[in-house]
């Protein structure tokens, strides 16, 4: 049954270092309050997992908080790259950073075989690319018809968390608008943590909304604005302006770690 | 009127997308053009954005693939397993339109890394939805910058491959996948056939009927840099 706890309490309790770790959201409902509370934590030594590093883990890396990405595209979309992680992978800076990259489509197979605790998925996808042999896939031959196609394993994070709109006081939790890959994340995951913009006595239907139920979530945290840059449906957009203005703050190692100190070290996470 | 190179790129590249198509479409300027495109000559072309909307009808060109009024104006939203798995795996999506950072004479993209993959010179964002895409449609739009440095003799990494239908708008013109080689087989106004050999790594194959491409018209020009502007 999800607890309802502090964001501060939740990350404390459910992310130890060396854990897999997956933040979720596919651009939208992307959970920045807890990737803030995870570096204000001083996590280290995470595995992390995510379609779209985004400013998120640009962040988290560039604090050195990660060993590992498994991701399938890390740019900094419709602006450029995303030079903390650039910088890890090229220079080594603050710490190496080893890769394992897959496609979207590998990627969103290997949640759904995690949440549907199957060892992998099959799919066609990757032939011929020179990212088969770089990465953890493999070929299968259907039992039925002969053909050859792609095995991918699941993904099995220790901690899957990601951010919605709300969830009731029983943890119950409702997210709409763009649904990406968040249900398969919660399912997928050991210990899932879902940060909310707000808790609520009822949780009204919405069309097109998913409601995963309070036995199949670990904790819910409130975060008003806690997917700030990235958006919540119904509540506030999408920041473009802060994701182009992300460029020039992240291409300078001195100008990165002003803007964390300023805006993620020296505050604190909500404490409802 | 005048016009870009970039504009004049964009606009050939709406003019590839056919009316009521069913698009997968990349963020920037594959986004751009397919939705000059709907403003233009297919109005009923389906937008597909990797993100899970399904139709959208975007007001205001999106910064990324799930910018909220994707959805708000799609017919359908899924989830990023099911655009993925249903709709493009499932063969139900017409064209894919794809960018890259190198392309070779086969139409394989790279949009991984430049230099080696375990020490990069730049490390790209990666391959994202393109193997797929490429893999599953049934035609492949990409649109490039023509250069040495992006037409290139052999890829650093091949992130995804060339199609069996494929074509390539650049700056300088359009070629065509054809019996497995791109072949030039349009100039854009003003730009000389030496230009387009210049900017080719290989020996560029050009088609015997080269054709120089229609000039932006005012109305295309005028809906695409409105389009840039709200």
């Amino acid at each position: 049954m999800a607890e309802i706890t502090s964001l501060h309490d939740a990350v404390a309790s459910l992310v130890r270092d060396g854990d897999t770790v997956a933040l979720e959201g596919f651009t939208h409902l992307i959970p920045f309050a807890a990737g803030h509370e995870i570096v204000r934590q001083g996590r280290r030594d995470l595995e992390l997992v995510r379609m779209t590093p985004d400013l998120i883990y640009d962040q988290l890396i560039g604090m050195g908080c990660a060993r590992r990405l498994v991701f399938s595209w890390g740019g900094n979309p419709g602006v450029g790259s995303l030079h903390r992680l650039r910088d890890a992978v090229e220079n080594g800076w603050p710490a190496p950073l080893e890769l394992e990259e897959h496609s979207h489509a590998g990627m969103a197979n290997r949640y759904a075989a995690g949440a549907a605790r199957l060892p992998f998925a099959v799919m066609r996808g990757y032939t011929g690319t020179d990212l088969a042999p770089r990465t953890n896939v493999a070929t299968v031959t259907c039992p039925f018809t002969g053909e050859e196609l792609t095995a991918v394993p699941a993904m099995r994070p220790d901690v899957g968390i990601v951010h919605a709109q709300r969830a009731d006081r029983r943890g119950n939790v409702q997210l709409w608008g763009i649904v990406g890959i968040q249900k398969e994340v919660i399912l997928a995951a050991d210990r899932s943590l879902v940060t909310v913009e707000e808790v609520v006595d009822e949780l009204e239907p919405r069309p097109g909304a998913i409601v995963v139920p309070n036995w199949a979530v670990t904790a819910v945290a409130e975060a008003p604005r806690g997917a700030h840059p990235s958006y919540a449906h119904s509540y506030y957009d999408r920041d473009n302006d802060f994701y182009r203005a992300w460029d020039a703050i992240a291409r300078d190692r001195d100008a990165f770690r002003g803007w964390m100190e300023e805006h993620v070290l020296w505050s604190t996470a909500p404490t409802r | 009127m005048e016009h870009s190179a970039d504009e004049m790129m964009t606009v050939a590249a709406a003019r590839e997308l056919r009316d009521g198509e069913v698009c997968f479409v990349g963020i920037g300027l594959p986004s751009t053009a397919a939705n000059l495109a709907r403003g233009m000559h297919a109005p009923d072309v389906v937008l597909i954005y990797e993100s899970g909307t399904i139709g959208s009808k975007p007001t205001r060109l999106p910064l990324s693939i799930g910018d909220g009024d994707l959805a708000e104006t799609a017919e359908s939203v899924v989830s990023v397993p099911e655009i993925f798995n249903y709709w493009l795996q499932g063969g139900r999506i017409d064209v894919g339109f794809l960018g890259a950072a190198q392309i070779d004479r086969a139409g394989n993209l790279n949009s991984t890394v430049i230099g080696s993959y375990d020490e990069p010179k730049v490390r790209l964002p990666g391959a994202g939805g393109a193997p797929e895409i490429a893999a599953h449609t049934r035609r492949v739009i990409t649109i490039i910058r023509q250069s040495p440095r992006s037409f290139v003799p052999e890829l650093d990494f091949k992130s995804s491959l060339g199609a069996e239908d494929q074509v390539v708008i650049t700056d300088l013109g359009v070629l065509r996948r054809n019996g497995g080689e791109l072949t030039l087989e349009a100039l854009h106004p003003g730009v000389e056939l030496d230009q387009a050999h210049e900017a080719t790594g290989w020996e560029l194959k050009v088609a015997d009927d080269l054709r120089t491409t229609d000039p932006p018209t005012e109305r295309e020009l005028a809906l695409l840099r409105e389009l840039k502007e709200r």
